[in-house]
């Protein structure tokens, strides 16, 4: 039996006890995955697992706060699902998880750019061990699975979910945490150098707060202080600066929270390296606090306690 | 501190407690045009709602760190304590504060001055000169 007939029997054992079970379906094309939300049997023919399963699901759960529900999560989406559970955002008793073992997923940014041309409407594809083959418009490319792998994938540490009622496929060896070489070239860069790449990658920013949107971590809905009006932290002017602004009310509110499972990179309609920001400070959180959101059940985020005398921290002397 | 001679061109703006602070008021300023912000609070284990400031180091000191990948100086953003009977302590860190500011200048705005920077800001943007992962 393959994975996902296994995945379909656990999640037809739940039916009846839960509102709906969130999975991913296929989108407008078969290179798009987008979320299936399982009420009935029927819909559950439609599940698909796999490389374009992209979506972080864990994004919807606080939305359903008080009803019970399923969701199949990959390692890094259980890392999101532990978060919201550490900070009491959503109750255990009321989630059914299906972990997934994930081989990592796709980057649909990637897989643009290693087709000639702009896609648009893809007739098939075909999944295989380590390459699959796209067709557009009757011509077939094949691109390796190592070209088009997001870059969270890259260096996953958690490709297992990490907290889950069911554990679907053969857990793997965890890789040791590594970092990506495109974060350490930009953090490499001076000052000036990376002042100018924000001006200019945020000048593209059209505000839609996709990357709010997509963010599991981000819960305040209505009352995101962006959009209030008292106070007035952000105006509606769409400039580099009120853009970065929100940026880095998007990071500090993350800090010491952020799972890194990149979906707000992904939503980003602009392709603005978002992840840039949000792996530094988890890497600062990392360094002080010795904490990573999400690895484990029943931790504190750092920010939302203290210690009298903290070891990490040099208070500089005046 | 009324005797003391202090640099003439910093605004204090007080607040209850350094837990007060928001690191997004720091970043704020900053963006708005501030060449420089300095937080000074009670010591550590010496605050009057006895916790506050312990928060406010983790907050700070997380803020700090984070500045360098915005490309905006870190020296630029600093936090101390400083308690109410040490006048002369007070004196010296916000003269050295401002000296290190006069230094460093008039802070970079993430907005261009001139309609023509705008335009070959627009330029850039249209090229996407991006990060090397993201093509």
């Amino acid at each position: 039996m393959s994975h996902l007939d296994d995945l379909k029997s656990a999640i037809k054992g739940h039916l009846g006890d839960l509102e709906c079970v969130i999975g991913w379906e296929q989108g407008y094309d078969p290179l798009h995955a987008t979320p299936l939300f399982i009420r009935t049997e029927a819909d559950l023919d439609r599940l698909i697992i796999g490389p374009l399963a992209v979506h972080n699901l864990a994004t919807y759960l606080t939305g359903y706060k008080g009803k019970k529900v399923g969701v199949v999560v990959k390692g890094c989406d259980s890392r999101s699902v532990i978060q919201l559970l550490n900070e009491k955002l959503i109750n255990r008793a009321d989630i059914v998880i299906f972990g997934l073992c994930c081989d990592g997923v796709v980057s649909q940014r990637k897989i643009r750019a290693a087709l000639p041309a702009d896609p648009g409407f893809v007739e098939t594809v075909e999944i295989g061990e380590d390459a699959f083959k796209v067709t557009v418009a009757g011509q077939s490319a094949t691109l390796k699975m190592a070209d088009v792998l997001a870059d969270k994938c890259r260096v996953c540490d958690t490709p297992d979910a990490i907290v889950s009622d069911v554990l679907i496929g053969k857990p793997h060896t965890p890789a040791p945490a590594a970092s990506l070489p495109c974060q350490d070239e930009f953090e490499a860069k001076s000052d000036a150098e990376k002042f100018a790449f924000w001006q200019e990658t945020m000048s593209r920013c059209i505000r839609c707060y996709a990357c709010r949107n997509a963010c599991p971590m981000c819960v305040c809905r209505d009352h995101c202080i962006a959009t209030s009006r008292d106070p007035l932290w952000l105006s509606q002017d769409n400039s580099p600066a009120e853009n970065m602004m929100f940026q880095m009310v998007h990071v500090s509110h993350l800090a010491g929270r952020c799972t890194e499972c990149g979906e707000c990179e992904r939503a980003c309609p602009v392709d603005i390296p978002l992840m840039l920001l949000r792996r530094f400070m988890n890497k600062q959180v990392k360094d002080v606090f010795e904490h990573q959101a999400g690895k484990a059940l029943d931790q504190t985020p750092p920010l939302l306690t203290f210690k009298v005398e903290e070891e990490r921290i040099n208070e500089r002397g005046w | 501190v009324g005797r003391f001679t202090q640099p003439t061109d910093l605004r204090i703006i007080r607040v209850p407690c350094s837990g007060r602070i928001d690191p997004l008021f720091i970043v704020r300023s900053l963006m708005n045009g501030a060449d420089g912000v300095l937080v000074s609070g009670c010591h550590p284990r010496d605050c009057h709602y006895a916790e506050g400031n312990f928060y406010a180091r983790r907050r700070l000191e997380m803020i700090k760190r984070f500045l360098p990948v915005t490309g905006i100086d870190a020296r630029r953003f600093e936090y101390t304590w400083v308690s109410a009977s040490e006048g002369q302590r007070w004196q010296h860190v916000v003269t050295e504060f401002t000296r290190r500011i006069h230094e460093l200048g008039h802070a970079p705005s993430f907005n261009p001055a001139s309609e023509a920077d705008w335009n070959t800001l627009a330029v850039q943007a249209g090229q996407g000169q991006g990060c090397p992962c993201h093509g």
